[in-house]
Parts: C-alpha cells; structure tokens; sequence
C-alpha cells in the first residue's frame, strides 16, 4: 500500500519534475556566472530549496549585500507557505510529528498545488514523499548539471519550457473550476487581488500571493456561510408551509 | 565567498523550513473552529489563482503575445479534459512551435 501511493506520488510529482528542469538548470548557470563553485550552487538546491528565494539571493550575492539581509529577504519571501502548509494539513492523513517534519522540507508552491487539488480525500505520508522526493531531486539534480554545462538549452525550447510551471497549475485548477462556482470565484477573485498587487507594485510577490489569497479564501468563505444559512432556513421555512 | 556563505546557507534553509514545518506539525491532530477549517480548505484553488495570473502573461519577457498563448493553450487543453502532463507538454510543444517559428 505505502509502495503504491509512493510510486503514485512519483507519477503526480512529474510534471513538477518536468517545470523545474528549465529552472534549475538556468540557477545552476547563473550560480555560477555569480562566482559560487559547484559545491556551494548544489548545496544551496539541496539545503534551501527554494526557487525564488534562491534566485533573489543570487542576486544579492552579486551586488553584496550583507548576507542577514539574504537570510531576512528569504524568511519574507517564505511566510506565505505557513498559510500553505496549514491549509495541506486538512488534507493529510493522521501522522507522527516526526514523519510529518520530514515531508515538511519538500513543500513548495508546486508540491503544495499537486498535494492540495489531489482527487483523494485523504492524502497518505507515502503520496506525499513521491511528489516531493521527484521534484526535489529533479531541482538538486539540474542545479548540478546546470553548473557543469554552464549552458542554457536552445534557446527555443527555453523559452517554451519557461511556460511549463504555469500550464502545471492551469492543468491542477481547471478541472475542478468545471461546474464548481465557488473554486471559479476563488481563483478569479485571488488573480484579480493578484494582478492589482503586480500592477501597483505596492506588495512584492511572496507578501501579494499571502495577501490575495488569503483575502479571496476568507471573503468567499464568508459570502458562501452566508449562502447556505439563507438556503436552510428558506428551505425550512418552506417545509412549515 | 568561504564561512559566511556556509553560514548563510543555514540561516536560509532555516528561513525556508520553519514556514513548511510549523503548521504541520503543530497543528497535527487538532480540531479547527469550522470556519477556520473552511477558509484553509479554500486556499489551493485561490492559490492557484494568484500563481497562474498575471505572471504568466510576463513569462517572457517583452513578449505577452508568448504569454497570452500560454495561457489560453493550456486553459485550452485542460478544460478539453487532458490530464496535467498532455496540459504540461501539449503548451510547451505549441509555444516551441512559436519561438521557432516567429
């Protein structure tokens, strides 16, 4: 049973796998082009694992700036996956604290949305260790080579495989938008909060995902309580009359 | 770069577990309050609202056209029923066709 939902796990987490060949592989270039040997660019992957995060530090390093402000910038750009992380725990099933602590590390945006909009009510430690445990040493791996080639694909399949995280979350989000007002409401309504953040710039992107989702989740929350409790006592209502 | 980096690769990974772990394994076996329990199962679909739009318009860069049809291949795709993977290759090979091409 546990092997089975491992090798699920790995099956759910290869898209993941796919999107972040591109992107590690491009860290593991620039990491280099940043002075960091392959040792440090690898160990970051490894240690870090953190996409954005580990490409805002790049950019840090470069222009030198005092490596605390790389540990506060990175600890900013991560809050939102405090939200995340509670939100998945919903969704998994009963678990030692010790195990849990372990699947923990491999929770990204990417991993959270396949866990998150899994079709099984329940989510088991073993699914959970085979999508993360891909993806994870899909983003190590690539950091690696990336480093060692210190070239990028052609440039045309860079560009298309730059798409493949987005269409990764378009793939995880429609199928159950289809006759589910609320999840369409949801997703609208956080890419509407989403897109002012990005065209105002008053949030940076880590603190405008936290923002736009949380507001989109607690107001449609609302809206929908409020919904229901007028269906039920209309509903009631009617069986008096 | 030596110990610093070291150092600061610790604090990183610090940074970046803390935010995945607490909520996990804190929150392991408690009942949350059902309105609490109804928002948090309302975040991956807004989630996904907020990672898909608008950054996928500027994925490259100069170029929404590339973004535009990114997007409405892959809404495409998945709302015809294909599974993640045909979402996930089936854009990449149209957008491939399209950096090659113009």
């Amino acid at each position: 049973m546990a092997n089975k939902d491992f090798s699920n796990g790995l099956k759910a987490g290869l898209s993941i796998a796919i999107g972040y060949f591109p992107v590690a592989l491009t860290f593991g270039l620039l990491a280099k082009t940043a002075g960091l040997s392959i040792i440090e660019a690898t160990a970051m992957s490894l240690f870090v694992y953190a996409g954005a995060s580990q490409y805002i530090a790049l950019s840090l390093i470069s222009a030198a700036v005092h490596p605390v402000l790389i540990v506060v910038n990175t600890f900013i750009v991560n809050i939102r996956h405090f939200l995340m992380t509670a939100s998945l725990n919903e969704k998994m099933m009963p678990e030692k604290r010790t195990i849990k602590a372990l699947y923990a590390f491999g929770i990204t945006d990417e991993t959270f949305s396949v866990l998150a909009t899994s079709k099984n009510e329940k989510i088991s430690s073993a699914h959970a260790f085979g999508v993360t445990f891909i993806a994870y040493a899909s983003w190590v791996t690539f950091t690696a080579i990336g480093h060692v080639i210190g070239a990028n694909l052609p440039l045309f399949l860079q560009a298309a495989m730059s798409i493949a995280l987005y269409a990764m979350f378009v793939g995880l989000l429609v199928p159950s938008m289809k006759g589910n007002r609320k999840v369409i409401s949801l997703a609208g309504m956080a890419a509407a909060i989403q897109s002012f953040f990005y065209f105002t710039g008053i949030l940076s992107t880590g603190w405008a995902i936290l923002v736009s989702t949380l507001v989109a989740s607690i107001l449609i929350e609302i809206v929908y309580v409020n919904y229901e409790q007028k269906r039920t006592i209309q509903s009631t209502e009617g069986v008096e009359n | 770069m030596g110990t610093t980096y070291w150092w600061m690769l610790l604090g990183m990974a610090l940074a970046t577990y803390i935010p995945r772990m607490i909520p996990l394994v804190f929150l392991e076996g408690k009942e949350l309050p059902p309105i609490v329990s109804g928002v948090l199962r309302n975040i991956p679909y807004a989630v996904l609202g907020a990672l898909i739009f608008p950054a996928i318009l500027f994925v490259q860069e100069g170029n929404l056209l590339f973004g535009i049809i990114g997007l409405i291949t892959s809404f495409a795709i998945a709302f015809l029923g294909g599974s993640v993977m045909t979402v996930v290759l089936g854009t990449i090979g149209i957008l491939a066709v399209y950096s090659l091409f113009i």
